[in-house]
């Protein structure tokens, strides 16, 4: 198979495609510390389309998060700066916004739901407060009867029950997994048209957990909304996902649709990653697992960053950073062999 | 059955709740553990399975004894453990050991890896320094790290490293039995195979006995040997791994196994498994727990199920069985 090479970071292009709601080129996010610059987020580049979603797996350092941050502008000011690259929703580049337009842009166009509901929310307010001032704060004109009425209509679609007794409570007064739906509620407020979702459901018990992914679906299929993902669990992106992005040292290194992924990764980190998957159907005697550790951040090799780890490295590996390569019309992976994987 | 190296009979744990001027009037009590039965057999892993607030973790720190049971007892070795004196709890100290879930947590930040692990050795007491260096160094040596990391801190290892150090801290003593609570969930996929690979290792080598606490079950199929299933203080199932995974009885384990994720996106659900959350264990369902989101809820489902046995170790407190 004749593959086709190109010298630009891993960006898939189809060409069927209408106009994507988020379009990320090339986006780069360095944090300067006295310890040296961490190159947190390195030239990474992807597109999201209306209704669909993304899944940005990666293990812990990979970038996931500050990547995340940098699309919202929140990344942790002053160590943090944007050195390069575009965010665009709609026709706007979100990076050249003043921080006052980019306040109007954050929870109106692009929103977040972070991690852990326990740190989200104020414990001081109580569930109808901070409801009613998310929905305030993009349309002071709103009164606070409407926003009333609005806050237990955006409970109800998050799937709480009785929302109206709900809006009294306090933030400690309610499990996690009717935390994170408020939390989901306050990030819908004005109807996004990106959403991005970091570590939804990670510190959310199994049960909950297929709950909470579900009323994500439902969400988007009712507002179109354009979802990103971001997890280091690839049950979470068997189970939600359409197209997969994996990060390793800041980069995307394989990005496809997430049949192929799982099928035939091109990868070997990708590969390497799945292999390592502990199954709950089958007893095996030992799982794969990767040998060494990533790379710093602050210092980075020359050459492809996994090939202190990877099985395949050949010595053209250290020397120079892999081309991306398209393997098939939406599949693409950074590696100087992946004829062979 | 005789030969179990720890035998728990009814144990129950209730957290009283005080209210009103100076916590003087009652509000009952949090019913975190009530009732819990089953045996450990030596060279043997059982998995203590379910979801936070079922009492897994209140069970574990009962066996290691840092709480003591409101009724019922717990047996190493037929001794009871909630009644030992002097001597006696050193013997239980050295006898059984802990892992926890956080590695950043659980290891002290300012003391060497090599101190960290001959701690349970200096506080024994019976050992030379150069007895307790040898031993360290063997151990260190045995989960996967080098002789000279035990001049480094903490701070300076990965999460899976730390979990390691966290290891041959505990298994140091030669225990008979070590609690492990949640001892990969904290660590990177890539590292969990690692230690998990060492768990089972270990176990071979040494012939310890885990009682491991989890709510994931692709780690229960390649760890455990035996699994009890709890639900809001009670355990609904038991059974051999793998007869509890292939077929399970309980409709919380059933529910409790649909809601995992896939392993591949061919498997994905469209239907949530189980509706509702957990009630609150201040207050739970009489009868059977389960009851306010079983799907097969019945109406003698208000009287409290037995428990059935179902197959010689296969024991479900159902009364659809």
């Amino acid at each position: 198979m004749k593959l086709r090479r190109s010298a630009t970071p891993v960006v898939v292009e189809d060409p069927s495609s209408t106009s994507p709601v988020l379009r990320v080129r090339d986006l780069r996010t360095y944090l300067y510390t006295r310890w040296g610059t961490t190159r947190a987020v390195d030239g990474v580049s992807f597109d999201v389309e209306a209704g669909e979603t993304l899944g940005i797996v990666g293990e812990s350092g990979s970038g996931k998060s500050m990547l995340a941050l940098s699309l919202v502008r929140l990344t942790p000011e002053p160590a943090a700066r944007n050195v390069s690259g575009s965010v665009h929703v709609g026709g706007t580049d979100l990076l050249q916004l003043t921080e006052r337009q980019m306040r109007s842009v954050r929870g109106r166009d692009i929103a977040m739901i972070l991690q852990d509901p326990h740190q989200s929310l104020n414990p001081v307010f109580t569930v109808g407060d901070q409801l009613r001032e998310a929905l305030r704060s993009h349309n002071t004109g709103v009164n606070r009867r409407t926003a009333n009425e609005r806050a237990i209509q955006g409970l109800e679609d998050v799937g709480v029950p009785a929302p109206e007794g709900r809006m009294r409570n306090y933030p400690h007064e309610l499990s996690g997994g009717m935390k994170q739906r408020i939390v989901g509620a306050m990030a819908l407020a004005y109807d996004p048209k990106v959403l991005i979702a970091d570590e939804p459901t990670t510190a959310l018990d199994v049960t909950i957990q297929a709950q909470y992914l579900q009323l994500l679906k439902d969400v988007q299929v009712r507002t179109n909304v354009a979802l990103i993902v971001i997890t280091h669990d690839f049950g979470v992106i068997a189970q939600s996902c359409d197209r997969v992005a994996v990060m390793y040292a800041g980069r995307i290194v394989e990005h496809g649709p997430v049949d192929e992924i799982f099928d035939k990764p091109r990868h070997p980190y990708t590969r390497a990653l799945l292999d390592s998957r502990p199954r709950s159907d089958v007893r095996m005697d030992r799982l794969a697992t990767i040998r060494g550790q990533p790379p710093s951040l602050t210092d980075l090799p020359r050459g492809c960053r996994f090939a202190d780890r990877c099985p395949y490295v050949v010595d053209h590996c250290r020397k120079e950073y892999p081309e991306t390569v398209q393997t098939s019309g939406s599949h693409s992976a950074a590696c100087w062999r992946v004829e062979e994987i | 059955m005789s030969g179990a190296l720890l035998e728990v009979s009814d144990l129950t744990k209730h957290f009283p709740l005080s209210g009103g001027f100076l916590g003087m009037r009652s509000r009952g009590a949090v019913r975190a553990v009530d009732g819990v039965s089953f045996q450990l057999q030596p060279a043997r892993t059982l998995a203590l399975v379910g979801e936070s607030g079922c009492g897994k973790t209140t069970t574990a720190k009962l066996v290691l004894r840092l709480k003591s049971p409101t009724r019922g007892t717990v047996l190493l070795e037929g001794r009871d453990v909630h009644g030992l004196t002097g001597d006696d709890v050193a013997w239980f100290r050295r006898s059984v050991q802990a892992v926890f879930q956080d590695p950043w947590s659980s290891l002290s930040p300012r003391m060497r890896v090599g101190d960290i692990v001959a701690e349970p050795l200096v506080v024994n007491g019976r050992y030379s320094k150069g007895e307790i260096k040898q031993r360290v160094a063997a151990m260190l040596e045995r989960v996967g790290m080098q002789e000279r990391h035990a001049e480094l801190f903490p701070h300076e290892f990965s999460g899976g490293q730390r979990q390691r150090i966290a290891l041959a801290m505990a298994l140091i003593t030669d225990p008979k039995l070590v609690v492990l609570d949640e001892p990969v969930s904290a660590l990177d996929v890539s590292v969990q195979a690692q230690v998990m690979n060492l768990l089972r290792d270990l176990q071979d080598e040494l012939q310890t006995s885990y009682l491991l606490i989890t709510h994931d079950l692709a780690t229960v199929r390649f760890v455990a040997d035996d699994v009890a299933v709890m639900y809001l203080g009670e355990i609904v199932e038991t059974a051999p791994a793998e007869e509890l995974l292939d077929s399970p009885k309980h409709p919380y384990t059933q529910a409790l196994f649909a809601a995992e994720l896939p392993h591949h996106p061919a498997q994905r659900r469209d239907e949530v498994p189980v509706r509702g959350e957990m009630p609150s264990p201040l207050s739970p369902p009489e009868g059977c727990r389960f009851r306010t989101r079983c799907p097969h809820v019945m109406d003698v489902c208000l009287t409290k199920p037995p428990a059935t046995r179902l197959g010689e170790a296969h024991q479900v407190a159902c009364h659809l069985y």
